[in-house]
């Protein structure tokens, strides 16, 4: 069920500052793809494009086409919380709801919607959480509340929960950054299981973790501070590490600026 | 010990008794000072008091307090060094304030306690004024309480969801002039005296022609109260994390589902307080209820219809008519309101952190 994204000259706007301009790439269906590039380039902001939560912001807005599997996520008939569920989304710092136990944080996406027979919501909970390779260390304490567990636990639960709801695309917003080595390997891990099922777009300022879990990576950059981020060279992550094709992105990656 | 040596960690040098007199350490007061210091203050302002002959014992008081701040300040700054002086100035300020706070607050309670104490009974509490000459022993304060009980009820009902929705609306939706439109006449709302409220639902009374009763009453009390619910449930609204709003949205929840499921639940423990402290201020109104409720000395248990009376009217009332039963029976009114609104506040406590966000594991 993994999906194609086509994004033909996206730029996205904060009220009237224009944050990344004319961005154009193809996320190809069952893979991993990596943004890279230094702060305050529109990785993150891109990547909320993706699932129209850039909106979400106030004065956020956009322009251009993103096509999943030659449907425009902006075209002028499309609800944005549809859009939200075929295109899922893992924050940067973990944030399971206070007041739901680990059972409820998985089946939120399910609850809320409404949208589920109340028999399977248990094999959909397990399944999640096997997915998320989770399951062995809460399946005793499911009642418990999700904000009790460790940052890492906490972080494979947000996962778990994103992909409960069975969305075609799976975005990852630095979901290791918040970790330590040990987590991290336990998600990166993931990533290569999920990838089978899921596209996925994985923000990372880790570079050997964009070399170890991506198929493809995207270098992004920005002129100078207050100029707007732009895509300079999307490929197959072993050509960006070894040879990419052009020098800022050899200078990014071997540590020459940013 | 044997475990650091196998493993080739140095042990430290053991500190010889010369050490330890050493620059990190310096003389120091015992940790009873600070009593010491507060005894002291205390016998001399109760000695200069005396023998100045003064009167008042609040001159006595002030007079150990301001002593008390100033032997710790000198004696610290003597005994130690000028930056533990100026904590411990700060710190007997900070005592000596809490204790002016305590005072008149502790004084209160106790003087309604032991006045109110002498006539609150299981009669005073079910029986009415009814034949009850005023100025004779006997009577009780039913009607009262059921009158405060159902106006602050119907000001409830009505002002927690208005005050509750218009929150959500300025925080969750509201932009541009409307949501600072109604900021501005939340906040002018909120510094309207009881007095005028009363006297705009008095006027609405004599043109549209209805008698008193306790629902005009109640909707006095609504005015009064849908500010304070306003305000503090946007602040406890504002204060959810966006992260918790953006997860929910990303899971492809409606934006009116995350603010049910998500949002409200997260802050359900403050909204409640919020409320409850509404409750609280205006249980205590008195003005509208004259003007609005009338006043009277049965049992009416229908708020809709026919005057009523409730308890700070009851104790103004009662304490006009000036005689020693009377005075008695307002005091115990004033006790039964005190623990109505405290009551409550424990209430409000107990729903917080029943509902606040578990944290165990």
């Amino acid at each position: 069920m993994a999906k194609r994204i086509d994004v033909s000259g996206l730029s996205a706007y904060y009220g009237s500052h224009l944050a990344i301009e004319d961005i154009s790439m193809t996320v190809e269906p069952r893979s991993v793809t990596a943004f890279i590039g230094p702060s305050g380039c529109g990785k993150s902001t891109f990547l909320r494009t993706l699932n129209r939560m850039h909106e979400v912001t106030p004065g956020g807005r956009v322009e251009g086409k993103v096509l999943l599997d030659d449907e425009n996520l902006y075209g002028s008939h499309v609800d944005p919380v549809t859009v939200r569920r075929t295109v899922g989304m893992v924050f940067q710092r973990p944030n399971p709801f206070p007041t739901m136990s680990i059972f409820d944080n998985v089946a939120a996406g399910l609850k809320l919607n409404g949208s589920y027979k109340k028999g399977r919501l248990a094999d959909v909970v397990e399944k999640s959480l096997r997915g998320a390779n989770l399951w062995n260390e809460v399946k005793d304490r499911l009642n418990k509340p999700g904000s009790g567990l460790s940052g890492g636990q906490q972080q494979r639960l947000c996962i778990a929960r994103a992909i409960a709801v069975e969305p075609d695309v799976l975005l990852m917003d630095e979901p290791c950054s918040a970790l330590d080595p040990i987590s991290t390997l336990a998600i990166e891990d993931l990533i290569g299981e999920l990838k089978e099922r899921f596209t996925i777009v994985i923000v990372t300022h880790n570079m050997q973790q964009a070399a170890r879990v991506s198929d493809r990576t995207a270098f992004f950059n920005l002129a100078a501070v207050g100029k707007p981020g732009k895509l300079v060279e999307i490929d197959e992550t072993e050509r960006i590490f070894s040879n990419p094709s052009v020098q800022a992105t050899e200078d990014y990656i071997s540590g020459r600026f940013g | 010990m044997s475990q650091a040596a196998n493993t080739g960690i140095q042990e430290r040098p053991v500190p010889t008794a010369a050490a330890s007199r050493n620059s990190l350490s310096s003389r120091s007061l015992p940790r009873w000072a600070p009593a010491a210091f507060a005894g002291a203050a205390i016998v001399l302002g109760v000695g200069i008091g005396a023998a100045a002959g003064w009167q008042s014992r609040i001159q006595w008081g002030l007079l150990s307090a301001v002593l008390f701040v100033v032997i710790s300040y000198v004696t610290t700054s003597v005994v130690e060094n000028q930056r533990q002086a100026k904590d411990r100035l700060a710190t007997s300020i900070v005592w000596v304030c809490f204790l002016l706070a305590v005072v008149p607050l502790a004084s209160l309670v106790w003087t309604t306690v032991s006045r109110g104490a002498k006539v609150l009974d299981v009669y005073f509490l079910t029986h009415s004024m009814a034949g009850v000459l005023g100025t004779a022993p006997g009577g009780g304060v039913y009607h009262a309480l059921i009158g405060t009980l159902e106006q602050v009820g119907l000001a409830t009902l009505i002002s927690a969801p208005i005050g509750l929705l218009t929150a959500v609306y300025l925080v969750e939706y509201g932009k541009g002039a409307l949501a600072k439109a109604v900021t501005f006449f939340v906040d002018v709302m909120t510094g309207i005296p009881s007095i005028v409220a009363g006297l705009f639902i008095l006027s609405i009374m004599l043109i549209a022609q209805l008698q008193p009763s306790g629902l005009m009453g109640s909707l006095a009390l609504t005015i009064l109260m849908i500010p304070v619910v306003v305000r503090s449930t946007e602040e406890m609204l504002k204060l959810v994390p966006n992260e918790l709003r953006e997860a929910s949205l990303a899971l492809g929840v409606p934006k009116w589902r995350t603010i049910l499921k998500v949002v409200l639940p997260t802050a359900i423990g403050g909204i409640t307080t919020g409320v409850m402290l509404a409750i609280a201020r205006i249980a205590g109104e008195t003005a509208p209820i004259m003007l609005l409720v009338f006043g009277s000395q049965l049992i009416n248990p229908n708020p809709f219809q026919g005057a009523q009376s409730s308890l700070p009217f009851y104790i103004w009332e009662q304490y006009k008519i000036g005689s020693e039963a009377s005075y008695d029976r307002a005091w115990a009114a004033a006790l039964v309101l005190i623990a109505f609104v405290m009551i409550l506040n424990l209430v409000a406590r107990g729903i917080a952190r029943w509902k606040a966000p578990k944290t165990g594991r």
